[in-house]
């Protein structure tokens, strides 16, 4: 799952609050199998079973009903969404209704037949993801042997015409290795890179301890990042975006609660954002039980964080409210136990050091030795299994 | 980067796509993962780039279209600004 970036070209906008705007994306998170366990994963703790799964029909129905209401941009994740065996056939489906489809993956399911497959349904971009730049740690990370794997799927999908996008989320077990990475990308004559931050979500947030780089590390990083955007002016872009614990301002979670952005998770459950599901006091409907143009425009849920009459100070008199919606809902429950709060990575938070002790703790020196061990994101692991 | 003359055939990125969107009631412009939503004018003379004719056939086709007489200054701007954001290639 690397999709913590998927909004970053939007620079659309500039709908009246009071009018609820369509939903432009549609995040169709079908399955939370995966043959990787990254640490790093945004996927909640509890991974929905197999069994709980939508079938080929109702994802059928999710894709028609979020085209209808002016859905446009549509990303395959999961998960590993290659796990789906008819994921063809709903590219296939997303491609006739117009939408431009996306795969979001670790590129381990995929064969050059596949990718064929997948080109012959109409997909429009597949988004590889690398976990570091070596096979020793790529493979570390993941989890599981899957370095060779990668790279043969990135010059398959190039092969066939795509755009080459790799994704390497990034944090403290492999930032050092930016330069690394990018040369890796320039050697697969990758076309667009995005070196994604880690968002502390999910199982991300158990293992921030040993994931959250230093300031020092992403000062670093970045400088690494901005001499390799100037090397490759012109033939390889390269995006990189420093993780807000350390940018004293939140960013714009989902550009805005319920604005841009419809999630449905692998169960059904429509999502503002794909991390929301843990919130308290909030009941997210499933598809099963109502049209998606409720889910949008009527349910409470929806509308819970919709706008900015539900902020509380700082927030609510802030000038930047309406640029950066308060930032995370998730993040503020999760590290302040209230989802009104602000999102403490904003320094105006009156709860801001949660985030400054954390950053704190990844200065120590030995630091991500003396944590607590990494959790592996697979089913073994998860409260639900 | 090369500047938009009127013998330039301009296309779209590759990976791009122009649509109308009925729910935004705007062109959009597709890309692997992000958008861009058109007022009428980008929408108009992106509806006319097609990879085989050059931009003064473009702005012919717009001038026909509109009943104007001298679109190419816009055209010409607007195809500049569309290979900035790499919209466009010319061929």
């Amino acid at each position: 799952m690397c999709s913590n970036l998927l909004m970053k070209h939007w620079n659309g906008g500039g709908y009246a609050l009071a009018k609820i705007p369509p939903p432009l994306w549609l995040l169709a998170e079908v399955t939370h199998s995966c043959p990787l366990q990254c640490p790093y994963c945004s996927n909640p703790l509890n991974l929905i079973r197999k069994q709980e799964e939508l079938d080929t029909e109702g994802w059928l129905k999710v894709l028609h009903e979020a085209r209808k209401i002016g859905a446009a941009q549509l990303g395959f994740s999961g998960g590993e969404p290659l796990v789906r065996k008819d994921l063809g056939t709903l590219v296939g489906a997303a491609r006739k209704l117009g939408y431009y489809t996306n795969l979001i993956t670790s590129g381990v399911g995929l064969d050059a037949d596949r990718v064929a497959e997948l080109h012959e349904q109409g997909m429009d971009h597949i988004q590889i993801s690398f976990q570091s730049d070596s096979q020793a740690l790529n493979d570390y990370i993941a989890g599981c042997e899957s370095f060779e794997q990668k790279k043969a799927m990135a010059r398959a999908v190039k092969a066939q015409g795509y755009p080459m996008v790799l994704c390497f989320v990034i944090h403290r077990l492999n930032i050092d290795h930016v330069a690394g990475m990018l040369d890796l990308a320039a050697e697969l004559e990758a076309d667009y890179v995005e070196l994604a931050t880690t968002q502390y979500e999910g199982w991300a947030l158990l293992n921030r301890d040993r994931l959250l780089p230093s300031r020092q590390q992403v000062q670093a990083a970045e400088a690494v990042a901005h001499r390799y955007q100037e090397k490759f002016k012109g033939r390889m872009k390269i995006y990189f975006v420093v993780p807000d614990y350390y940018e004293g301002r939140p960013k714009p979670c989902v550009d805005g609660w319920g604005r841009v952005f419809l999630a449905v998770g692998p169960d059904g459950v429509a999502l503002p954002c794909h991390a929301a599901r843990d919130l308290p006091g909030l009941e997210f409907a499933n598809v099963r039980d109502h049209s998606l143009e409720w889910i949008w425009y009527e349910s409470p849920a929806f509308n819970a964080f919709r706008g900015t009459g539900w902020m509380k100070e700082p927030c609510a008199s802030c000038d930047e409210r309406e640029k950066d919606y308060g930032g995370c809902r998730c993040q503020a429950f999760k590290l302040t136990g209230d989802p009104r709060n602000t999102d403490p990575t904003c320094a105006l938070s009156p709860l801001h050091q949660v985030v400054t002790e954390a950053a704190l703790r990844a200065e120590l020196p030995g630091r991500s030795s003396s944590a607590k061990p990494l959790v592996f994101r697979n089913r073994r692991n998860s409260p639900k299994a | 980067m090369a500047e938009a003359d009127l013998n330039a055939v301009p296309r779209l990125t590759p990976g791009y796509r122009l649509q109308w969107e009925e729910v935004q009631d705007c062109h959009v412009l597709l890309y692997p993962e992000g958008m861009v939503q058109l007022n009428g004018p980008a929408g108009a003379i992106l509806e006319q780039v097609d990879g085989q004719r050059t931009l003064a056939e473009v702005i012919r086709t717009l001038e026909q279209a509109f009943g104007e007489t001298d679109l190419s200054a816009d055209v010409l701007e607007f195809a500049d600004e569309a290979l900035e954001r790499g919209w466009i290639r010319l061929g």
